[in-house]
């Protein structure tokens, strides 16, 4: 029998809720802005190529280069961190349906 | 203000929809779907759904969620009485018959010139190696006489389509998947495509429509994926308007909070030739209307 997704999704939804958690709080500056956002971006575009992406992604990128127009760094930050963690998450869905799919298929 | 709180959503998204794992379809050996056996899906297929839904007549399966609540069947007779496709199926016969711009029309291009040939949609092409739906060879008709491409989503697709299908009322589907390893390959592509989860909530097609049809998803009831394009285009009321095939395919997609392709994506094809092939035999019913 094939693995149950559970088990493949809840040991790396754990270990991401510990790793944000222990993280240091949001920092309030641009260049923190410029760098979480282009690690967002680029978790999105990695996403994109695995022709995934969702739209919670964009709707938080949006949210923090909205925020960094406004001056509002520490929102910005927050905004570009939660868009990184929903486009790794993205990943990991696409990576683990390349076999889980098969578990739904009527047989 | 701390990141674990942004980022909760992405978690809790994980967390849930782990835990939302189907339970209901049988788990099978992940080598065993290497053997690609369209006869066997379909029959596999047909059986579950008629398993599932014992008093329902096979052909009744292209109602979609009418043919799952004795109430909503009621509503959509006195419906059918005034069809609210009925102007674009005008619309689209009127589309139909005027030619283009260098004096030949949509007759030139298709077998039969056009006309009851719904169910053989879509068909592989050999030559392009590629999966060929009624909509992509429409657009493709008007390219090649100097006519600009109608989108995909829109109402001048669903109304010539619309008519299209309404020729065909009543010729049950007649996918064909030719002695060709590429044709093979497009049917399982799609058969993944509609079989993955995807978006934010963690949906695949087959979450609503393999393991809850007839159940309500928020005022809806899910209508089965046996005999789901057989009824496209469509007239929704939520839409307020007409949708193809094309529509539904991107919308579904956005309902799961993923990012939709483009119309006419390889994946988007392959999904309607595996989704045709599997509801092959079940009579054409578009076009159709849905709450």
């Amino acid at each position: 029998m094939t693995a149950n997704p559970r088990t493949f999704i809840l040991p790396v939804a754990s270990a991401l809720l510990i790793a944000t958690a222990t993280q240091v709080p949001a920092a309030g500056s641009e260049a923190d802005f410029k760098t979480a956002y282009a690690m967002a971006e680029a978790a999105n575009s990695q996403a994109g190529a695995l022709r995934n992406q969702w739209t919670a992604t964009a709707a938080a990128l949006a949210a923090a280069k909205k925020a960094a127009d406004n001056g509002d760094f520490d929102q910005a930050v927050a905004a570009s961190r939660e868009a990184e963690a929903l486009a790794r998450a993205s990943i990991f869905q696409a990576t683990s349906e390349k076999t889980l799919w098969k578990n739904l298929e009527i047989r | 203000m701390r990141p674990a709180i942004h980022l909760a959503p992405a978690v809790v998204a994980l967390t849930i929809l782990a835990l939302a794992a189907p339970t209901s379809v049988a788990l099978h050996a992940a080598a065993a779907a290497e053997t690609v056996d369209p006869v066997a899906d379909a029959t596999a297929f047909r059986n579950y759904f008629t398993g599932k839904f014992p008093g329902l007549k096979l052909e009744d399966f292209v109602n979609g969620p009418y043919s799952m609540n004795a109430d909503m069947r009621r509503q959509w007779q006195e419906i059918e009485q005034f069809p609210p496709y009925e102007f674009s199926l005008e619309m689209g016969k009127e589309m139909f018959a005027k030619p283009f711009k260098n004096g030949k029309g949509y007759a030139d291009c298709l077998p039969n010139r056009g006309i009851g040939i719904r169910q053989n949609y879509p068909y592989f092409d050999g030559n392009e190696g590629k999966v060929v739906t009624l909509e992509l060879a429409l657009n493709r008709c008007r390219e090649a006489n100097g006519e600009a491409p109608f989108s995909y989503v829109k109402d001048e697709m669903a109304a010539l389509t619309a008519y299209m299908a309404f020729t065909s009322r009543g010729k049950p589907f007649d996918i064909k998947i030719p002695d060709d390893p590429r044709a093979l390959a497009a049917y399982q592509n799609g058969k993944r495509y509609f079989y993955t989860r995807r978006g934010q909530l963690n949906f695949s097609c087959a979450s609503c429509h393999v393991q809850e049809p007839g159940e309500r998803i928020r005022a809806e009831i899910l209508a089965p994926a046996l005999g789901i394009l057989n009824a496209m285009p469509i007239y929704r009321s939520e839409w307020g308007g007409m949708g193809t095939v094309s529509r539904r395919f991107t919308t579904c997609n956005i309902q799961t909070r993923g990012v939709p392709l483009d119309p006419q994506d390889d994946d988007y094809r392959d999904l309607e030739y595996y989704l045709s092939y599997v509801s092959n035999g079940l009579p054409i019913s578009g076009p159709g209307a849905r709450p």
